[in-house]
């Protein structure tokens, strides 16, 4: 059956007014759209979406509720299975999962998932009843480390089942990567995620700032000493790559962490902070991810001229096609099938501009993408006073070196199974402190498989 | 929140101030460090530990007003509380790790400078604890910028003191005396310890090298988190690059890229320079602390 009706665009605001300020881009649905989006999904039988989704949210039940109009119950569908619903309608790879999946995309344009689920999260926010109900406490207690993606799912399971939940986290804000790593453009601060942390603080989750596990605590000493039966592990990818050129440590080359950090969690970007942020003139981003590309356009709203380099062509850039759209929008300039091979320095030890080569697309390698190799004598630079690295992190060792018995693999990766169980009784872990650097939803299956698991141990299953 | 339960000041632009963090003073060993977010606007700025006390559940702070970050801190009262205080990071000194049989037949050189005189006092305390024989030489500018005499008197073997304009002590630099007590004064030492500013860090390593004796230096560099995720922090040492924030701030002083370091230092003068203004401006108008 053919669905008539087209996808309804989002509203957005205009390319050019948001390259200078850092309010949401992207406005999302009204009741009307929402109603007529929601309208278009066929209710397969065989919900491929559902099992494509992480955490597997019953998308055509909240979809029919919104179709009806009864958006407390379309929220109270999705909250069954994810406690950030405000987040993943913003940030999740859509196009890879849910609608990835959605049978309408085969031969026209998928429904709009993301946006619906965004459109009823914030509906609930702004309407919905906010007395989310404390469950009877059953006596245990247990820990995250993290207030990431993955320990606010861990935690809220486990608070909804009774658990006496401590989150313990290194910064001064709870989040984690929502906190630090994404823009206030694309996910704001005090809107979304300081209002879905709120949410599990009301199911009694207590969040513990300014305490590093590993250094402040250890894992041991919770558990030894804090009286806490379990531990999650969920303090995600921390340190940030560099790409081991010449020029790296020259002024004016930055981590994308240590960028983003001091725009998101540190308010670079507001006058009224004091954490300064430094971008020269022109800005070279080097990488193709989401936050290669959520550095690039802060960059640019921080009033630089900004481009991308990226080794292969643009439909292996990792990031989510909406971003890249965005940057493209918004003007940034994308050189694809370029890598860098030096930071050139002035006499002062500044950057001044980039080195790099020409990439060409080879054989496919063990991910199955084509690998680019170097064009030979292809050498250009690019001027620059700033160059940002987003090539990826790799996990901290901070709680692994700090743990008696847990496990580690050659990458540092803790090595957990599926159900986030560890080498350490009573020890689970997930998300990017398990898998290196994924995705905010990946993280929140992991914490709930984790939360599941760790109710069993307690119990004895 | 976490409350200044003492605050005086050493010398009209260095403040010592008593904080309770229970946590933090539980797990602080000498050689660590901590950052203070004095509230919410205000930036993530590291520290040195310069005492804890586990039984009050304190850590001290010695703190110079350098800059508006550094002011707001000191602008700080007895009864007030910072937003943040995190920690320890980094690693503890070495010598933390040894146990008395390893310590013995060591002797220990701490050079400070500044208001680096304040995290070299808990680093002799402990050594003096475990029976380490330890001398220390405290350098400033002039008499008055001196810090932590007494309180080092009383932990150390031999107290040494080095202005630059001879108003007190030994006339000339840090390095000056160092050499002299190694050159002329015929006192050997297993292992020099340099804290101060990055400097004199340097030379003190470059004397070291010169006496054969091994040198630690303590590196204040740019960080952020502080807790190894965003690298501003990193320096060469040896020919690698190294996060200070959790690989350090100790390192050989002999292999630490020191020219590097502080050109990386300096990286947000401007801006750094441009906040002082605001910062005084918003003083004068009555809108700060």
């Amino acid at each position: 059956m053919a669905n008539r009706i087209p996808r309804v665009p989002v509203r957005e605001q205009d390319p050019v007014t948001r390259a200078s300020n850092f309010d949401e881009v992207c406005y999302g649905y009204n009741e009307k759209e929402a109603l007529l989006e929601a309208s278009r999904c066929l209710h397969c039988k065989n919900p491929r979406c559902v099992s494509a989704c992480p955490v597997n949210v019953s998308i055509p039940e909240f979809i029919a509720h919104v179709a009806a109009g009864d958006f407390a119950g379309a929220s109270a569908v999705i909250a069954r299975d994810s406690s950030l619903p405000a987040v993943c309608g913003r940030v999740c790879p859509q196009e890879t999962q849910c609608e990835g999946s959605c049978i309408l995309g085969v031969k026209g344009e998928p429904v709009a998932i993301g946006k619906l689920e965004r459109f009823v999260a914030d509906w609930n926010m702004a309407n919905g009843s906010q007395g989310a109900v404390k469950a009877p406490s059953n006596g245990y207690k247990v820990a995250v480390v993290g207030s990431g993606p993955s320990g606010l799912a861990c935690a809220s399971d486990l608070a909804k089942m009774g658990y006496e939940v401590t989150v313990f986290e290194a910064l001064h804000k709870a989040g984690g990567v929502l906190e630090y790593g994404i823009p206030e453009f694309r996910l704001p601060k005090e809107k979304v995620v300081a209002a879905e942390i709120g949410s599990v603080k009301a199911l009694g989750v207590k969040i513990e700032t300014d305490v590093v596990v590993g250094r402040t605590v250890t894992v041991d000493s919770l558990l030894d000493n804090e009286g806490f039966s379990a531990v999650f592990v969920g303090s995600g990818a921390g340190l940030p790559r560099f790409m081991g050129i010449p020029g790296e440590n020259l002024n004016g080359v930055f981590s994308a962490n240590e960028f983003l950090t001091r725009n998101n969690l540190m308010k670079a970007y507001r006058d009224d902070y004091m954490t300064p942020v430094y971008t020269g003139h022109r800005v070279v981003v080097v990488g193709g991810g989401n936050v290669a590309m959520d550095a690039a356009r802060t960059a640019l709203r921080l009033g630089a001229e900004t481009t991308i380099v990226y080794r292969r062509t643009e439909k292996e850039l990792p990031a989510r096609r909406e971003e890249v759209h965005h940057a493209m929008e918004e003007g940034i300039t994308f050189s694809m099938l370029t890598n860098p091979v030096e930071i050139l320095g002035d006499e002062k030890g500044w950057v001044r501009g980039i080195r790099c080569i020409r990439m060409e697309l080879g054989e496919p390698d063990g991910s199955g993408r084509r690998s680019p190799v170097p064009v030979p004598g292809s050498e250009f630079e690019i001027e620059a006073d700033s160059v940002i690295m987003a090539l990826g992190t790799s996990p901290n060792p901070l709680i692994a070196r700090t743990t008696h018995g847990l496990e580690t693999d050659r990458r540092g990766c803790i090595v957990a199974d599926g159900d986030g169980v560890t080498s350490r009784p009573g020890v689970f872990a997930g998300g990017d402190a398990v898998t290196g650097a994924a995705t905010v939803i990946l993280a929140m299956g992991a914490g709930r498989k984790a939360a599941a698991a760790i109710d069993r141990y307690i119990k004895g299953l | 929140m976490f409350e200044i339960v003492s605050k005086e000041m050493l010398t009209p632009a260095i403040c010592r101030m008593k904080v309770r963090a229970p946590r933090l003073a539980q797990s602080a060993l000498p050689g660590q460090f901590l950052i203070i977010r004095p509230d919410e606007h205000g930036e993530r700025i590291p520290l040195t530990v310069s005492d804890y006390d586990r039984e009050q559940g304190t850590v001290t702070i010695v703190t110079q007003k350098i800059g508006a970050s550094t002011s707001e801190i000191c602008s700080f009262g007895e009864g007030d509380s910072f937003s943040d205080v995190v920690g320890p990071l980094g690693m503890p000194s070495d010598f933390t790790g040894m146990t008395r049989g390893e310590l013995s037949g060591q002797r220990y050189i701490f050079i400070a400078g500044g208001v680096g005189t304040a995290p070299v006092y808990p680093q002799v305390k402990y050594l003096h604890g475990m029976g380490v024989p330890v001398d220390v030489i405290i350098g400033a500018k002039n008499s008055g910028l001196l810090i932590y005499k007494d309180e080092m008197a009383s932990v150390c073997d031999h107290l040494y003191i080095c202005t630059d304009d001879g108003s007190e002590g030994f006339h000339g630099m840090v390095t000056g005396l160092f050499e002299k007590l190694v050159l002329e004064d015929g006192n050997s030492y297993t292992r020099a310890v340099a804290i101060g500013p990055m400097i004199m860090m340097k030379f003190a390593s470059l004397s070291a090298k010169k006496l054969g004796i091994p040198v630690t230096v303590s590196l204040n560099t740019l960080m952020v988190d502080g807790t190894g995720m965003c690298g501003a922090c990193r320096v060469t040492v040896g020919g690698k690059t190294r996060f200070a924030c959790v690989e350090g701030p100790e390192f050989d002083g002999y292999e630490v890229d020191f020219d590097e370091a502080m050109r990386r230092q300096g990286m947000y003068r401007t801006q750094e320079h441009d906040a002082e203004e605001r910062y005084e401006h918003e003083c004068k108008i009555g809108r700060g602390r």
